[in-house]
């Protein structure tokens, strides 16, 4: 991260020290329904937050209202976001007529915008697929070149919309490495929608739970990363979150063979769990 | 596809006891895979590989049906004269350099009038969809315009601009416009919703949003557009060059037909379909080296 020009935010010695996003009273409605209720949130710079949420809690407006993409819808309250705002989709979104550089450095500004392209392309791995076409590349190598768009904005925040959802299973553990390793480098406030509990436990340093249009779950993830899903504390952090999100924890388990009762205040390191690294779509 | 069920299966440990009892059954499987589908991929839905040229099959065959007609004496010449006749003709209007400069009168008509009307209709298709107002104003008058007939509008072009080549590019160029206009508003209206959120979130100024996304978003239906304002040039050309001209390939045949010289008739027919064919051809290549990015079922 480069320094700031603007005034908004200065230099960051102390992490923590300014807001990179800072909602007061947000309140965003479709027709008679409040989507976001005087939604108060602060995210502060280099903090990697995911975003948890049944469908339809509101995540997805709430990422749109940061991005300020959400023209035409009614709300009120204040919104402060800093000057370079980068969003990925859960599709790359790569328009299909640029090769994959023009689309990495579309809209960017500057005489050495290609060549700083192309560094972002290398350092998602995509070094000499400059000249190659959208439909030329695998879905992950998409979503990579959407992650160089991204990044070679130099972006103070970075919002995720479900960025890995269509990608399939070893792609996605990549990715996740990819992004966390990004992210560990170049330090932007990140917001990650996601519906994959695993997911947030895993890349985030603070998963926050949207429930009718409010924050109702505010957990700061305590963990050394590189996170292993097998660690008793990641179980915890997982059950605490699947309770949150009203998930009854034996049918979200997926293994009918031990249907065990156990309380709702889910204890660390559920023996049976740990079999199945993979979270049945909370 | 059934006989690939059980080989799939010995990816699972547990189904490998299975596939061991039933050791005797696989090689037949095989073999019935073999016999169902000798080169072993699957049945081809788009259309294969195209050979180049082999698009002239089909004139090439209508010119030998024609031919036939006439040498076995099927055909009268009064009514159709046989392609010789044709091309004996063909050779004395170009001797005595009256179907060149026909020709080129034309050829001029029918390319100035291409040009105001594609770079109208493009201009009206972009107003159109990228502006309310544009729409509001635009698009139902152009659905007007689409419904009453070049032929229809001459009597006020001539009335309005008189009867020189003014009224003649006019006339084309109206037609012209109206057919990019429909095809590149269509497309243009048709991009994905989520590219436009994609310029909104890179921050695109309206020129780079134009540029970068509209315009290439809109180019497949222009190029569609294009297609058909080509005929339509030649269409409108038709129309005008019967109507007080004293040159051009219509007004050649006009004359002909006065003479009942049906062998010269037919030799505008022709040139008008070469050029028809010709102008077609260049622009799809035009069309295939801008858009090779897309892969289509043709591909």
């Amino acid at each position: 991260m480069a320094t700031h020009t603007g005034g908004l935010i200065a230099e960051r010695p102390t992490g923590r020290a300014g807001a990179a996003v800072r909602t007061t009273r947000l309140v965003r409605s479709f027709g008679d329904r409040d989507v976001l209720r005087e939604l108060d949130l602060t995210l502060g710079q280099g903090e990697f937050t995911a975003l948890l949420g049944r469908s339809g809690s509101g995540k997805s407006t709430l990422l749109r209202a940061v991005a300020r993409l959400d023209h035409g819808v009614a709300g009120s309250g204040e919104l402060d976001v800093p000057e370079r705002v980068s969003l990925s989709f859960q599709d790359s979104r790569l328009l299909p007529w640029l090769r994959v550089l023009d689309n990495v450095v579309l809209g960017v500004r500057g005489r050495d915008a290609k060549e700083r392209g192309a560094k972002a392309l290398a350092e998602v791995g995509l070094e000499g697929r400059e000249r190659s076409w959208p439909h030329e590349l695998s879905g992950g190598e998409q979503q990579r070149a959407a992650l160089a768009r991204a990044l070679v904005r130099d972006p103070e925040l970075l919002l995720a919309d479900e960025p890995f959802g269509a990608l399939d299973a070893l792609t996605r553990i990549r990715m996740h490495d990819l992004l966390r390793e990004l992210y560990e480098r170049h330090r932007p406030a990140v917001l990650l929608v996601t519906h994959d509990v695993d997911e947030a436990v895993e890349l985030a340093d603070r998963v926050l739970v949207l429930e009718d249009g409010r924050i109702a779950v505010d957990l700061a993830i305590d963990l050394p990363t590189p996170r292993s899903r097998r660690d008793p504390r990641f179980q915890q952090y997982r059950d605490t979150l699947l309770t949150a999100l009203g998930v009854d924890q034996h049918d979200a388990s997926a293994d009918p063979v031990h249907p065990e009762p156990h309380p709702a205040d889910a204890p660390a390191g559920q023996p049976h769990k740990e079999k199945d690294p993979h979270d049945p779509q909370a | 596809m059934t006989d690939i069920l059980p080989q799939v299966r010995t990816a699972e440990p547990a189904a490998e006891a299975r596939t061991r009892t039933a050791a005797p059954a696989a090689p037949a499987s095989r073999e019935r895979r073999t016999a169902t589908s000798a080169t072993g991929t699957r049945r081809r839905l788009g259309p294969g590989r195209a050979i180049p040229f082999a698009r002239l099959t089909g004139p090439v065959l209508v010119v030998l049906v024609w031919w036939a007609a006439s040498a076995s004496g099927y055909l009268d010449p009064r009514i159709l004269s046989g392609p010789g006749d044709v091309a004996s003709t063909a050779v004395d209007l170009i001797r005595s350099g009256r179907l060149q400069s026909n020709v080129a009168v034309s050829l001029q008509r029918a390319g100035l009038g291409l040009l105001f009307g594609v770079l109208a209709g493009v201009v009206l298709a972009v107003a159109a969809g990228l502006s309310r107002i544009g729409e509001y104003l635009l698009d139902g008058t152009l659905q007007v315009k689409r419904a009453i007939p070049s032929l229809a509008l001459l009597p006020l072009m001539i009335l309005w601009l008189g009867i020189g080549e003014q009224m003649k590019v006019t006339v084309i160029a109206l037609g012209v416009a109206v057919v990019i206009y429909i095809n590149t508003y269509a497309s243009l209206t048709g991009i994905d919703r989520r590219f436009v959120e994609l310029g909104e979130s890179l921050d695109l100024s309206r020129l780079q949003f134009i540029r970068k996304v509209v315009v290439p978003g809109a180019l497949p239906g222009f190029f569609v557009g294009l297609r058909l304002a080509v005929t339509a040039s030649w269409l409108g050309l038709v129309v005008v060059e019967q109507v007080n001209a004293t040159k051009g390939l219509g007004y050649m045949m006009f004359q002909a037909q006065l003479y009942a010289q049906s062998d010269v008739i037919i030799v505008g027919l022709v040139v008008y379909g070469i050029f028809g064919f010709v102008s077609d051809a260049l622009v799809r290549a035009a069309e295939r080296r801008v858009l090779s990015w897309r892969r289509t079922l043709a591909d």
